[in-house]
């Protein structure tokens, strides 16, 4: 898993696909960090992603579980068509915030 | 150039081992098998999304931590792709409670209850049949190109 640390702030780099093989090693090493690194908030980077199935849903709503009792945020940056598209779908957008570039 | 024309099938059958790391391969080989019908993007996106979900469940759910053979059905016939997704596994006691959206046997291992949602979502057909101790089969069906008909200009 590619991520970045920057004070309690996580950022979760997925890869090119996101399904049940990768989601447990993504999940796992995330709650190491989390746990490590006193993370309060989770962003997660779809710029490499094209795939994603439930299993990254999964992995989207236990993170959120952890750190919403610390009062910290989950978002996802870099979205694509598809990948707005399987999140508004699951409805998991209602707890993550999509952070859109072109907003100006 | 002969192409699968309406009533012409041409079918494809695959059989691989419970393991995680065939999940890619499944959804990639019916995506493949699935450009003879000429598929846009979206409709490929989706195939591979209901295939991956249909494994996944096989695997976690219907072997759990055993090792068993997926089987993988597809057939093509005009614009119409069927697919069935079987396993040999636990099966599932009650089908109805599975497919309800968020309802998960497994939320410590992270699952979200969507797996099924998202069958449904992107499909135009599921339907499940289950004997519990015998196995689970997935059977899925998708009309191709109804988003992209050829545009009509009527005279006045």
């Amino acid at each position: 898993m590619q991520y970045q640390v920057e004070e309690n702030c996580l950022t979760i780099f997925l890869p090119k696909e996101v399904d049940h093989h990768n989601a447990e090693e993504i999940r796992k090493e995330a709650d190491q960090v989390i746990a490590k690194k006193h993370i309060k908030h989770v962003i997660f980077d779809f710029s490499s992603t094209n795939f994603m199935d439930s299993s990254g849903i999964g992995v989207i709503m236990g993170r959120y579980r952890q750190i919403y009792l610390l009062g910290g945020e989950v978002w996802a940056v870099h979205v694509g068509e598809r990948m707005k598209k399987i999140l508004n779908m699951s409805g998991v957008t209602k707890i993550m915030q999509l952070y859109e570039e072109d907003m100006e | 150039m002969e192409y699968a024309a309406e009533g012409k099938k041409n079918e494809m059958e695959l059989v691989f081992d419970s393991l995680s790391e065939n999940e890619g391969f499944a959804r990639v080989a019916v995506a493949a098998f699935m450009t003879q019908m000429n598929p846009i993007l979206e409709e490929v996106s989706d195939v591979k999304t209901a295939v991956s979900e249909a494994v996944t469940n096989s695997i976690i759910h219907g072997y759990e931590k055993e090792k068993g053979k997926i089987r993988i059905y597809c057939c093509v016939s005009g614009r119409e792709l069927y697919l069935e997704v079987e396993d040999y596994g636990i099966g599932i006691e009650d089908v109805q409670r599975a497919m309800e959206p968020l309802y998960t046997s497994k939320p410590e291992q992270d699952r979200s209850g969507m797996g099924f949602a998202f069958m449904e979502a992107f499909m135009d057909k599921v339907e499940v049949e289950s004997i519990p101790g015998e196995g689970t089969i997935v059977k899925m069906k998708k009309t191709t190109g109804d988003s992209n008909q050829i545009w009509n200009t009527r005279s006045l």
